[in-house]
């Protein structure tokens, strides 16, 4: 099996580590590194549940190679409390109600973070526009798109 | 009320850990030495199996073991079993095919579980499960749920004629016949309730282990149940009895039903686990979650609804084939049968009601119960139909509801098919939902509308469902397996925390607050005091788990019972303390007190004075303070409601939009109004889905999964949705202690048929009567073609 | 997936030794296509050669009257650019509409345009645009580059290095996406340029191609009162999704659209 080496940030921490070439980041993520916030919801690279940041922008990390991602700056659910306090869009999703079973979640508010990074003040449109990329079974989306608007107020102020 | 008492939008406990990426779902769990499974699945739909040669794969880099049909049934593993006999209309019994985990001599549909391969790793599994080498002979399958029971149609099961599992009836055939023969009016649908896939967003995995040390299995799963997977493939499937198995569901993302049932792959890596003495994990794909998680609905139906010259209901009969799928799955038989015709009267006066329901076998992925199951289906046959009547009669479809809604004055009312619905007041629902929803302004909203090119409609439903399942000596005599109550235990630990174990698992419900704010209301105990513990076999006394919207009704109703024996021990403990007459003692807000003394105690002093016995009374109490109940429901629960949906359709494409959707539930008490809202949105969202955007289709000759897929397979997405508007109408339960109906599958219960009756009444101007589910923008622009054509002519 | 031997190329000269050197080699671009069939097992190369290592290839500029958008230039900064938005706002617009946020964030233009899938919005934008496909050993026209379903003039080991759009005089793109994959069910870009009107249309027929019959009708200009004939549905696409004649109809009411949004 043909190996190869990759070296990353990840939530800020250097990791380095030797993988089977055919390795998705997200296998790497939840199987060597224990970062299981990060979940796999489909086969098609469509349901998003996998999604991280890279270099700062969303990608489903079900769909790049860890090879890929040699170098660089990745950013997880994990990474995103500083001092342990949950981050605005992660507090906004709790306060209005945007998870139910959870599954979709990390990738939710990794999209969420990466709307707000491009479009500071979406509206509800756009929220909903931005979404495709992500699916929820349980939540009809009413709330998600309700608490991204308000993180994204939050992290305004 | 407690400040996070009952009643209370409390945020949910469960949140932060879900947030950070701190939850623990099945697939996270790596046990030490764990192997991994790689099932090899049926590509055909209908195969013998002639023979399986798996020395390749056996030998590949990294294989610990291949097995096969033939080493399970080797080792006498049973079959899975099937929970609800249902007796035929001649009074045989239904017929029940064995369903191996393995299947030995024939594959039954695209992705029957046929070879397991287990590896080091996944990969390194699934790269020799190419190598198992199937020598198949394809047979001529059948997939479509009207062509099953079809002279000639081809055989599932040999054994099995016309693919019949059960032909069935319920109610009164002969009130119903003679209610029909009196009719002004019959108004007849023939209709289609689509087939779904349920997709949780976490797709299955069950993880076997085996201590040899002390003989006993462990299976980490993602079930709704955990309890019952370990009833059911302990004795049933694996000859393993309960107290030598442990099944633990851990964090589990979305069920909707298809989580409930005993899965081929949670017996196969128990299995295998003793046999390679190493833990096993098995992860689905997406994809093959399409071909083995439990299917939903696809019934085939004709409805009647048989009127006076008043407009009034005089009778009620319809005739369903419901697909079974290949094999029967854990409570596929009571889907189409009691589940789906007990509330086929509704919320209507009609006095005779009447079923004739056929299960079919097909080539297909076995079907079973999805939010709403029986339940949606009644609802939508009969509120299209109503629709249809109202068009038929030239009478307003609000109007001729109006006329035969059971009144809230004949509540506790008797229905045709011996429910009693215990309290309701349906027309309050439509009213309150007709004024939110701007009923009144509809007209002008669709001549605005027109300006745009866009074909507006509005389309009601109400529903009534029968959930809190249920009493267990009523689903005993309908040829349920098991019983339907629930446990809880509340401990409560020296100092005055408390955990309570209940067997209600929560898998976005948000239990672990809502139940905490029963106790929290109950006890007068903080709720950061309090632990809601479920989904681990040797943690909690028993439990029949979550579906049917049970969890608070009976899941809700247990806790209270048990935080009642609580209370009434800690009277007898203060009552001693403080040399007091028991009858004396009042508990309030955390506190027993004694009426003639005015001393108080705390919950806290009475848990450690239990704990601490030395002034007690031992001669006549146990120590402690950790109570079990087991609640058994008198009566089902009976939510209900009315949504109203507003769509708007693109003429030129025949794309629709929803525009509005209103929804107005009488719930009972609610515990938690931001999470009963959340569970609507949710519920509704999935009945959009099933009405416009999803559906499993089956290539009728090749039998393949057509939508085997998200690329094929619609799921909602959020610019598929509108922002809904949801009130509660709270009318306590009558029969539980809580007072709570349910509320997890009234939105997929009542949506679908407000959803295509606004499509219809949006294209009724066009002439158009009928659609099937889901109206997809191909759907509908054909049907308005063949309208413009039909016009044409 | 099947394994594989990574390579990651730091120069075009390099990545085209490399494929040379291998047996079985692919180019990998952003993968948002190529993973996904791997994955499935689909597709089985013994060595994958990532492109995302040589900087010349990614990036959008204008260079007089044409937009130039590096062969890795990923969806997301083609639909964000400044210099596209401004020049050609059908083709920002276009790229915004591919996939979702984080597909374009890794999918690229040269991914996109070397698979020719039949119901991919790219293939639109350069056959309508009358763009080039330039490569490591010479230029091709959009209207060369489309031979078939999955099939491009590209030759064994060729190497995308950007695409060039000359600036119309206006053009706009409408799509019907299929409602669950979001591709196109049928896309329409409808270009007005100095010679004349071009219509291309994705997701209809086995390969993108252009609606002469619409162009003819059309004439010289993109004109929304313009009586479009019927789209015949011969040779349309079907599938559980759209028929022929859902299809043919629909190109003519993206047809409509695109013109309407034309800019």
């Amino acid at each position: 099996m043909s190996s190869i080496s990759v070296a990353m940030t990840v939530n800020g921490t250097r990791v380095s580590e030797s993988v089977p070439a055919r390795t998705l980041l997200v296998q790497l993520l939840r199987e060597q590194l224990g970062l299981t916030g990060t979940h796999v919801g489909c086969d098609t690279s469509q349901c998003g549940a996998c999604n991280v940041l890279v270099n700062g922008r969303a990608v489903k990390s079900c769909t790049m190679l860890a090879a890929q991602a040699d170098g660089a700056e990745v950013l997880t659910i994990e990474g995103l409390e500083s001092d342990g306090q949950l981050h605005p869009m992660q507090a906004a999703f709790k306060e209005h109600h945007a998870l139910q079973c959870g599954f979709c979640t990390p990738g939710m508010v990794i999209t969420a973070i990466d709307l707000v990074a491009n479009d500071a003040n979406p509206g509800e449109a756009t929220i909903r526009k931005y979404l495709e990329g992500n699916f929820c079974r349980c939540t009809g989306y009413h709330n998600i798109v309700k608490a991204i608007a308000a993180g994204a107020e939050a992290m305004r102020s | 009320m407690a400040d996070n008492g009952i009643g209370a939008s409390v945020r949910r406990v469960e949140d932060d850990r879900f947030l950070t990426g701190r939850g623990t779902f099945t697939d996270d769990i790596d046990r030490p030495g764990q192997s991994h499974a790689w099932i090899v699945r049926s590509p055909h739909a209908n195969a013998k199996i002639k023979s399986i040669d798996i020395a390749k794969a056996a030998a590949a880099e990294g294989v610990l073991a291949v097995f096969t049909g033939a080493d399970m049934a080797a080792d006498e593993v049973g079959s899975l079993p099937c929970g609800w006999d249902i007796t035929n209309r001649d009074g045989s019994a239904m017929k029940t095919p064995p369903h191996p985990p393995l299947a030995v001599d024939q594959a039954r549909h695209v992705g029957d579980q046929v070879a397991l391969v287990i590896a080091e790793s996944r990969a390194l599994a699934r790269d020799a499960a190419e190598l198992v080498a199937i020598d198949y002979e394809p047979l001529a399958a059948v997939t479509a749920t009207a062509a099953a029971n079809k002279p000639g149609a081809p055989q599932v099961w040999d054994e099995i004629p016309d693919n019949l599992c059960y032909d069935s009836g319920w109610g009164d055939e002969a009130a119903t016949d003679a209610a029909f023969k009196q009719a002004a009016h019959v108004t007849t649908l023939e209709l289609i309730n689509s087939r779904i896939i349920p997709n949780p967003i976490e797709p299955r995995v069950a993880i076997g282990e085996y201590d040899a040390g002390n003989g006993k299995h462990t299976l980490y799963t993602t079930s709704q149940n955990p309890h019952v997977i370990r009833l059911l493939m302990g004795p049933f499937v694996l000859g393993l009895a309960e107290h030598k198995l442990r099944v633990v569901a851990p964090d589990v993302g979305g069920g909707f039903g298809s989580k409930i049932f005993h899965y081929a792959e949670e017996a196969i890596v128990t299995w295998a686990a003793k046999k390679v003495g190493r833990p096993v994990k098995w992860t689905a794909e997406r994809s093959e979650a399409f071909v083995s998680d439990a299917h939903g609905r696809d019934h085939v139906t004709t409805a009647e609804l048989a009127l006076d010259r008043g407009a009034k209901f005089l009778g009620f009969r319809v005739r369903i084939t419901a697909n079974m799928g290949a094999y029967l799955s854990t409570f596929s038989t009571s889907v189409p049968s009691f589940f789906c015709t007990s509330v086929l009267g509704g919320v209507y006066t009609t006095p005779a009601v009447y079923a004739q329901i056929k299960a079919v076998f097909t080539n297909t992925v076995p079907v079973d119960a999805y939010r709403g199951a029986g339940r949606a289906e009644a609802n939508y046959q009969l509120e299209r139909v109503v629709d249809k009547a109202a068009r038929e009669l030239g009478i307003d479809p609000v109007e001729l509801r109006r006329r035969n809604l059971i009144p809230s004055s004949a509540m506790p009312y008797m229905t045709p098919m011996a429910l009693e619905y215990d309290s309701g007041d349906f027309a309050a629902n439509m009213d309150a939902c007709l004024k939110a929803a701007d009923y009144a302004g509809f007209e002008q909203r669709r001549a605005a509308a027109a300006k745009q090119g866009k074909l507006r409609g509005i389309g009601l439903s109400v529903y009534v469902e029968a959930a809190g399942l249920g009493p267990s000596h009523l689903a005993g005599k309908l040829g349920a397996h098991a019983g339907l109550y629930e446990s809880a235990e509340v401990r409560v630990h020296p100092t005055g925390s408390v955990t309570v174990f209940t067997g209600s698992h929560s898998h976005g419900q948000g239990h672990e607050t809502t139940f905490a704010q029963v106790v929290s209301e109950q006890l007068g105990v903080p709720l950061e005091s309090i632990e809601i513990v479920h989904g681990d076999t040797d943690l909690i006394p028993f439990g029949m788990g979550t579906f049917g919207s049970r969890s608070i009704a009976v899941g809700g109703s247990a806790i209270m019972v048990a935080c009642d024996k609580v209370i009434a021990k800690g009277k007898k403990i203060a009552a001693h303390m403080l040399e007091a007459e028991e009858a004396n003692i009042a508990f309030a807000d955390g506190v027993f007190s004694d009426s003639a003394s005015n001393q108080t105690l705390t919950l806290g002093d009475i848990a450690l004075s239990a704990y601490v016995p030395h002034n007690y009374p031992l001669d006549s109490l146990e120590p402690g303070l950790d109570e079990t109940a087991f609640y058994d429901p008198p009566n089902f629960t009976y939510p209900n409601g009315c949504f109203i949906c507003e769509v708007e359709i693109d003429e030129e494409t025949g794309a629709v939009a929803v525009v509005s959707f209103t929804a107005v539930d009488d719930f009972g008490t609610v515990i938690n109004p931001m999470v009963v809202a959340g569970q609507v949105h949710g519920g509704v969202t999935q009945g959009i889905g099933q009405a416009l955007l999803e559906n499993c289709t089956y290539d009728g000759d090749s039998g393949q999964l057509t939508t085997g897929s998200y690329m094929d397979y619609t799921l909602p997405r959020a610019d598929d949705l509108p922002t809904f508007a949801v009130e509660h109408n709270e009318i306590p339960c009558a029969h539980n202690p809580i007072g709570a109906k349910g509320c997890g599958e009234a939105g997929a219960t009542g949506s679908t048929a407000a959803v295509i009756n606004a499509v219809i009444n949006a294209l009724a101007p066009l002439g158009i009567e009928q659609l099937d589910m889901p109206a997809t923008p191909h759907v509908v622009w054909r049907a308005m073609q063949a309208a413009k054509a039909a016009a044409a002519e | 997936m099947y394994d594989f031997t990574y390579h990651r190329p730091a120069t075009i000269a390099d990545a085209a030794a490399a494929f040379k050197a291998c047996a079985e080699a692919q180019f990998l671009s952003g993968g948002q296509t190529l993973l996904p069939i791997m994955k499935q097992r689909l597709a089985k190369p013994a060595n994958l050669i990532d492109l995302a290592g040589i900087a010349a290839l990614r990036g959008a500029s204008v260079d007089g009257q044409t937009v130039v958008i590096g062969a890795t230039t990923p969806h997301a900064d083609v639909a964000g650019a400044a210099e596209v938005r401004s020049t050609i706002p059908a083709l920002a617009a276009l790229a915004e509409c591919i996939g979702d946020p984080q597909v374009r964030n890794r999918g690229t233009i040269a991914g996109s345009i070397a698979n020719s899938d039949p119901s991919a919005d790219y293939p639109a934008a350069l056959l309508g645009l009358g763009a080039t496909v330039r490569t490591d050993r010479r230029e091709i026209a959009a209207d060369d580059f489309f031979t078939g379903l999955f099939e491009t003039a590209l030759e064994e080991g060729e190497i995308i290095t950007a695409v060039s759009f000359p600036v119309p005089k206006k053009a706009g793109y409408a799509k019907f996406p299929n409602p669950a994959s979001r591709y196109a069910i049928v896309g329409v870009m409808a270009v007005e340029t100095a010679a004349g009107v071009r219509i291309a249309v994705t997701g209809a027929r086995p390969c993108v191609f252009r609606a002469t019959s619409f162009e003819a009708a059309l004439g010289a200009s993109l004109s929304s009162a313009a009586a479009l004939p019927a789209f015949p549905a011969d040779g349309l696409n079907q599938d559980i999704h759209a028929s022929a004649e859902y299809r043919a109809h629909l190109v003519g009411v993206m047809t409509k659209r695109a013109i309407a949004a034309a800019t």
